[in-house]
């Protein structure tokens, strides 16, 4: 037996719907269809009046989430493309994010982003948000790499008592699998060392993990040892984790599919360079993205975002300096 | 060709040549359908319904059909339900709301006045926003909810939270800034509220409080919880925003027991409503949205409860979403910081610019339900409560930046540890 990742997204939602009944799962077309990318296929079946469709109304839908958490429910929100919850920015970032800070209240909620390229998706339907969300206080978010995280994760995000953006890779949906479900995992907020090596330290998440393994067995190949640490949740981010492995290699090349300005990249380099710039034996870099919008035709979405041929590159003149 | 449609006549047959225009006014809450059983195939309705809710005029044009030449039209105008009007409230009992609602209004006027003074004096940080004129609106809805329900009141509300049952306390608390308020000096003036005793603190971003309500409602569905209500607030400009329509419509699509009460003091900040919306008037969204709808003088209390009212027990009692449009002038700027120099002085001087206090006060002298006296006894009560408020608040301490707990996840093993300088 096998597993996808988008299997176990839904495996996750349906234990927790099952282990839990202040659980609901509210989006568009998400009940008897069962979602635009299959994620709740037949659980409104499994979990009659728990497994609402939404009208298309991204904003409303959050807002009905931070109620009924208030309320005391865990609603699992859906957006059915990550590039949509913009229009429901403002529920997420001034009205569930500031929820518990000014009131007391905690806000438990999840809202699920299908994130990243697939090829032929074009601008509006391939985004990477973790970089915005992560910006606001009071927002944890989560970009698992694996289908073992991408289930563990979820359940740990229905658990938590604050509001979750769980920006899960469209692109790992159907191509990355496992033998089982996990029944333990690392805690949220601590990264995981995926491939130790001692030259360089390749920081990345979400399915940039995988280009990165791609890149580092491609160096191997050269001789080079490349460390590669997938942070799990970009908030809280695991400094510590990062640091040990910069510590170890003397060397940081931080890789996210989001856009280059700022972000969850610039952020690991600047944490550090102010915390360890004694650690470091060359200038750290990073790879992003182009800084335009996202291109439709697959030869330009290729190289529109990083790749493991583009990792090796950066990887390789990192290594010269 | 007009047409009185009245809770008596339900029927009527209208027939003419060629085309022509209906226009029904329409003084009750209704559905009514039309139908044309003589030349319907020759003939259409404009705009193309069937079936309307409204309690408010309409014109419908009969065309006819073009290729056709017919000898003429009937129209048979149908009343498919109807919601009675509750029956007159016992007088015993009108009075006694009266007077609760009235010791309330003065209460929110009289707190509100010294508020806008400590603005004045500089005692108040930020904004001061205030309900004169429109507290007949917002206490109509606040003493018809109850201990269980929901309210998300917006800027104009003192009147319809201290009948909900905010203390004079946790206002005073929170315009001042005290750590004891419900909002712990980390949120100011109209942005306070308790969420678990069901009073939601609003948010600046108009009608985005609207689906949190939803959202409440929801769940106490899904709870089992019976006969609850909740109820929000937004002024004329809140119904241009996204939020409005995402609000309102997923609550139509729920049939949750909602209640939309829109303030249309005809000026949104300093924009008039022509520059607000097109439609003719406020009341015509209920339609888009099949939500029934109802409007009323915001400026007359007797008024104001019974509509109000009517709308909260509809609610209550199953029919779904309510929208309450309440004409009335706000008497104030925006904020205290705004002169509202520019309300036509026409409508100043319309009914509409009443006060609705004095309004309130006359009708409780003309009943003879007070005297001069009492009133007088009331208004001093009232400025002793909230002087005393004002008193307490002033003596607790300032917040201490040094020992504050900037947290800002309720998860204490994932706060952001930041190594930068603000650590």
């Amino acid at each position: 037996m096998s597993i996808t990742y988008l299997e176990a997204i839904r495996e996750a939602q349906a234990k927790a719907l099952r282990d839990d009944p202040r659980v609901f799962i509210y989006g568009e077309d998400v009940g008897k269809f069962g979602g635009a990318f299959k994620a709740t296929k037949n659980l409104q079946e499994q979990f009659p009046g728990r497994v609402i469709d939404a009208p298309i109304s991204e904003d409303a839908i959050t807002g009905f989430a931070v109620g009924s958490a208030i309320e005391g429910m865990r609603p699992i929100i859906e957006m059915q493309f990550a590039d949509f919850s913009t229009v429901a920015f403002n529920q997420i970032v001034n009205q569930a994010a500031t929820l518990y800070w000014r009131t007391n209240v905690s806000c438990p909620l999840v809202v699920r982003l299908p994130c990243g390229g697939t090829s032929g998706s074009g601008p509006f339907h391939s985004q990477s948000l973790e970089t915005i969300y992560s910006h606001y206080p009071g927002l944890v978010v989560m970009t698992p790499a694996t289908v073992e995280d991408a289930y563990s994760m979820l359940l740990e995000a229905v658990a938590i008592d604050d509001p979750v953006v769980f920006c899960e890779h469209k692109l790992l949906y159907y191509h990355l699998k496992a033998e089982k479900l996990p029944t333990e995992a690392l805690p949220v907020g601590k990264a995981r060392l995926v491939r130790e090596g001692r030259d360089m330290t390749v920081v990345t998440y979400s399915a940039m993990v995988h280009e990165s393994l791609a890149a580092a067995e491609e160096l191997a190949s050269d001789g080079w040892e490349i460390e590669v640490v997938d942070l799990r949740s970009v908030k809280p981010l695991d400094t510590d984790t990062v640091m040990a492995s910069v510590a170890r290699t003397g060397r940081l090349l931080c890789v996210g599919e989001a856009w280059p300005w700022g972000g969850v990249t610039a952020e690991v380099i600047a944490r550090v360079s102010a915390e360890g710039w004694g650690l470091l034996d060359a200038p750290p870099q990073r790879l992003n993205a182009k800084d335009t919008p996202i291109p439709y035709h697959p030869n330009l979405w290729a190289a529109h975002r990083p790749t493991a041929r583009s990792v090796a590159d950066a990887a390789r003149r990192l290594l010269r300096m | 060709m007009r047409f009185w449609l009245s809770i008596q006549i339900f029927k009527a047959v209208m027939s003419a040549q060629r085309a022509g225009e209906i226009q029904i006014f329409c003084r009750e809450t209704y559905a009514m359908s039309f139908e044309m059983p003589l030349d319907g195939k020759c003939f259409k309705l404009f705009p193309p319904v069937d079936v309307i809710r409204h309690n408010h005029d309409i014109s419908v044009s009969v065309r006819a059909k073009k290729h056709c030449r017919p000898a003429g039209w009937s129209l048979t105008l149908r009343m498919v339900s109807t919601v009675p009007k509750p029956a007159a409230p016992q007088s015993a009992s009108v009075r006694e709301l009266c007077l609760q609602a009235h010791r309330t209004m003065l209460l929110s006027r009289v707190l509100e006045e010294k508020l806008a003074s400590l603005y004045r004096a500089g005692k108040i940080h930020g904004g001061v926003f205030v309900g004169r004129g429109q507290e007949a609106v917002s206490v109509s809805l606040g003493i018809q909810l109850r201990k269980g329900d929901v309210f998300a009141p917006s800027i104009r509300d003192m009147a319809g939270r201290l009948a909900f049952g905010e203390s004079v306390l946790d206002a005073v608390r929170t315009y001042l800034g005290s750590p004891l308020g419900p909002m712990r000096s980390r949120d100011g003036n109209v942005h306070r509220g308790r969420p678990q005793e069901g009073l939601l603190p609003m948010i600046s971003h108009l009608g985005s409080m609207i689906s949190v309500v939803n959202g409440v409602l929801f769940a106490r569905r899904m709870s089992g919880a019976k006969e609850v209500v909740g109820a929000t607030c937004l002024g004329d400009g809140g119904t241009s925003t996204g939020a409005f329509h995402e609000g309102l419509n997923q609550a139509a699509v729920e049939k949750l027991p909602l209640v939309m009460l829109v303030a249309n003091n005809f000026y949104a900040y300093s924009t008039s409503n022509d520059r607000q919306f097109a439609c003719r008037s406020l009341l015509d969204k209920a339609i888009g949205y099949g939500v029934q709808g109802v409007e009323v003088d915001g400026t007359n209390i007797i008024a104001c409860l019974e509509t109000i009212g009517g709308a909260v027990q509809r609610a209550r009692s199953g029919g779904g979403p309510q929208l309450v449009i309440a004409n009335v002038l706000r008497l104030c700027g925006h904020g205290e910081h705004d002169d509202a120099s520019y309300i036509d002085p026409k409508l100043k001087n319309s009914p509409l610019g009443r006060d609705c206090l004095k309004v309130s006060e006359e009708m409780l002298l003309r009943e003879g339900w007070v005297n001069e006296a009492q009133l007088a006894e009331w208004r001093a009560e009232v400025v002793q409560q909230v002087e005393s408020a004002v008193a307490t608040v002033q003596r607790e301490p300032a917040p201490d930046p040094y020992q504050h707990d900037w947290t800002a996840v309720s998860s204490r093993h994932l706060q952001e540890l930041h190594a930068d300088t603000s650590a």
